[in-house]
């Protein structure tokens, strides 16, 4: 009947779009990477220019670094761009990625509320910050995603000699967010604090009552690192584009185009390939 | 920041390719599959009632997750390489509706069965005509239950974020593009588009709405 | 072939006539109750029978029996023809709430006719010729839902008659419209009979069955207590419960 030829129509004309989307254009890569690369606009910024000045197209999946490892280990991008580095070095070692090469930092900043009930703010490090946080129980809220920022985040409370999910009360939450999300959250609650990448942080538009209270530490360095995911592994990996699109990033043009983005006179990554 | 005309248009362009194309393929099979589990008996029936009425409450992150370890190149199905694209979002939203469309079909359809059957077997209508007949009867209906299920698509996140990526000028929709605004602080930009798209929505019930108000008056 | 007179050879061709048809023993029970009861009777084509009864009676029941909507719970029904496919094409009925599709007057005949598998110029001279008897020429191309209780009646007459079939049903076929209408329904179903149709209605209306029928079979309470010839039955019946009836005793 007619109404049943219509549906086969609908039907095949469908399966036309789908075919066509998977054919789309070959010269693209996939780079997993992580909230604060997407959510500070520096991609917005950077990949224009990329594309402009070796022809590859760069799609971002901007996930945490935890999860970008893991999509590297399936094969499912060609390039990541994280920040932990205990963990890419284990991902390297464990043979599921080659050439790590370091390309751009910033650090981390500990916020809080601007009247700073736990008295953090000029505290001689962010550990002895922490701390102070801990035992005024105002509040502390986790990215709790095995994000890099995450896990530094656990590293320094294991250096203050703290538990905080075993330590009781409700003041430590782990929001299981991406790094905007918490800042949100953080800025919602009034008393409490977070640590957040400082590429995030200045592009962040929803700041009210919450300052910037501890940096400069050097437990706060904040390193991000190219990684090639192991062609070896994942034949499907492009590497001659990816390869193109890493050594580009790594050259001097690529790296003090990572210096022009600036927000508020600001540079929110820092380029350090050419020091190693 | 987001440049509110082009990325606009093309970030609805694809919120709109991905969710009418999986709501049309959803519709194909949810109507056909509903139709046939309240025309014929067999065994297992009621058991993919039951499965199917469950399904209608599955969370999207979940279908994602599943979809992406389908898709995932360590997966089944990872060697046509469809995850990250809008292939990926089509068959979660897919997923997604699939059931909804199927379960309303097997009400709407039962309904009518009680109503039609004496008649049409008087007619002499074997079942496969059956089922053409009462689903072209129920299609003021059946446009309803396409709409819902064209609702559920296009207003879900989590499944279009984990199988899509969220990847500008690819997979952003605006679903993905309000969470990352969100994240960003920009809540006004956020709640703009959270607007846009109920605006969206309303203009596709409305068009449907007048449609079948006007069908109706001709055809009863 | 619609004027050729009496039962046989409706159809072109040489198919065998499907009538009579044959009740044997025939009783129905829903749900422990027993609304059909050891009732035979032979349908022959050619006079117009009605089933006359009280509310209840289980005419309706009798008649979807006949048609082969509902299987009876004891009892055989058989016709002359044992080809099923050639049974279910040769003969219509007409429900007392006919339930009409969700299209135009036109496309809810046409749609019977393709499952018939007939012609497309032989489905249009059907349509028109239907519609045209019907006096529904002028609402050809209305929604058949939007019509009038009257006029969708005519119109489930009209898509019987479009058939050709070798007999048709009709239940109750009356019950729901105004006078005007009956009227004009009791002249269209004559019109059905004198054109070679073998017509069975169920019906309580005593005036309507003594103006239309050649035959009555009296049911009463699932029972079949009389089959007699019309001026017969009126004249002399010879079932107490039918006399009672005809006086008016019994509920119509």
């Amino acid at each position: 009947m007619k109404q049943i030829d219509n549906l086969a129509v609908c039907l095949g004309m469908a399966f036309m779009v789908l075919a066509g989307s998977v054919q789309a254009g070959e010269n693209f890569i996939t780079l997993a990477s992580t909230t604060s690369t997407q959510a500070s606009g520096f991609f917005d910024y950077y990949l224009p220019l990329v594309q402009r000045r070796t022809g590859i197209d760069v799609r971002v999946v901007a996930v945490g670094t935890g999860q970008a490892l893991k999509l590297g280990e399936n094969g499912d991008a060609d390039v990541l761009l994280v920040h932990d580095r205990v963990g890419e070095l284990q991902f390297v070692e464990q043979g599921f990625g080659v050439d790590r090469r370091e390309v751009m930092y910033n650090d981390f900043v500990l916020v809080g509320p601007k009247r700073d009930p736990a008295r953090a703010a000029g505290s001689e490090s962010a550990v002895a910050a922490l701390q102070k946080i801990a035992g005024s129980k105002a509040g502390f809220i986790s990215r709790g995603d095995d994000s890099g920022t995450n896990r530094l985040e656990r590293r320094l409370w294991q250096e203050a000699g703290i538990d905080p999910g075993a330590s009781g009360g409700n003041w430590y939450r782990e929001a299981g967010a991406g790094m905007g999300a918490v800042l949100n959250m953080t800025a919602a609650s009034g008393n409490a604090y977070t640590i957040a990448d400082r590429a995030t942080w200045l592009a962040f538009r929803n700041k009210t009552e919450l300052a910037l209270l501890v940096q400069g530490d050097a437990r706060l360095f904040n390193q991000y690192s190219l990684i090639l995911v192991n062609p070896e592994k994942h034949p499907h990996v492009k590497k001659q584009q990816a390869l193109l699109f890493m050594d580009w990033m790594t050259s001097v043009e690529g790296q003090r185009a990572i210096a022009g983005f600036q927000t508020a006179g600001q540079a929110l990554f820092k380029p350090n390939a050419l020091q190693q | 920041m987001l440049d509110l005309d082009e990325s606009l248009v093309e970030i609805i362009l694809v919120s709109l390719r991905v969710s009418v194309t999986a709501t049309v393929l959803a519709a194909v099979v949810g109507f056909l599959l509903g139709a046939v589990l309240a025309i014929w008996r067999f065994p297992g029936r009621g058991a993919l009632l039951v499965l199917l009425n469950a399904m209608m409450g599955l969370p999207p992150v979940v279908v994602g997750l599943l979809v992406y370890l389908l898709l995932s190149r360590a997966g089944p199905m990872g060697s046509l390489g469809l995850l990250f694209t809008e292939s990926a979002m089509i068959i979660a939203q897919w997923l997604l509706v699939t059931p909804l469309i199927a379960a309303l079909t097997q009400q709407i359809v039962a309904d009518l069965m009680l109503e039609y059957r004496e008649q049409l077997y008087s007619l002499g209508a074997k079942r496969w005509t059956m089922l053409q007949t009462l689903l072209w009867e129920g299609r003021y209906s059946l446009l309803t239950v396409m709409l819902a299920g064209f609702g559920r698509a296009i207003s879900e996140v989590g499944a279009v974020l984990i199988v899509g990526g969220n990847i500008a000028h690819h997979t952003r929709v605006m679903t993905t593009v309000i969470a990352l605004e969100t994240s960003k602080g920009n809540l006004t930009i956020a709640l703009a588009l959270g607007m846009i798209l109920i605006a969206l929505a309303c203009m596709i019930n409305a068009a449907a709405a007048f449609s079948k108000i006007y069908a109706a008056r001709l055809y009863g | 072939m619609l004027d050729s007179g009496a039962g046989a050879a409706l159809q072109p061709g040489s198919e065998a006539s499907i009538l009579p048809l044959h009740l044997t023993g025939v009783g129905l029970d829903i749900a422990g109750h027993r609304l059909l009861d050891g009732v035979s009777f032979e349908l022959k084509p050619g006079p117009l029978t009605v089933i006359l009864g009280a509310n209840g009676a289980g005419k309706s029941l009798l008649l979807k029996i006949c048609h082969g909507l509902l299987s009876p719970t004891r009892g055989e029904v058989n016709w002359q023809s044992t080809a099923s496919a050639q049974i279910r094409g040769r003969q219509a009925m007409v429900f007392q709430r006919p339930v009409l599709l969700r299209r135009s007057v036109v496309a809810n005949i046409d749609y019977v006719l393709r499952l018939q598998g007939v012609s497309k110029p032989e489905r249009q001279q059907r349509i028109a010729a239907s519609l045209q008897m019907t006096g529904l020429t002028h609402l050809q191309h209305r929604g058949a839902r939007v019509l009038s209780g009257g006029e969708q009646q005519k119109l489930a007459v009209a898509r019987a008659w479009a058939v050709r079939p070798e007999i048709v049903f009709l239940d109750e076929p009356t019950a729901n419209i105004d006078p005007a209408a009956t009227v004009f329904m009791e002249s269209l179903i004559k019109r059905f009979s004198a054109a070679g149709t073998k017509v069975v209605l169920t019906s309580h209306d005593l005036g309507q069955a003594s103006r239309l029928a050649d035959e009555v079979l009296f049911l009463h309470q699932g029972q079949l207590l009389e089959q007699a010839p019309a001026q017969q039955f009126f004249a002399r019946p010879e079932n107490p419960h039918a006399r009672a009836f005809l006086r008016g005793e019994l509920p119509g």
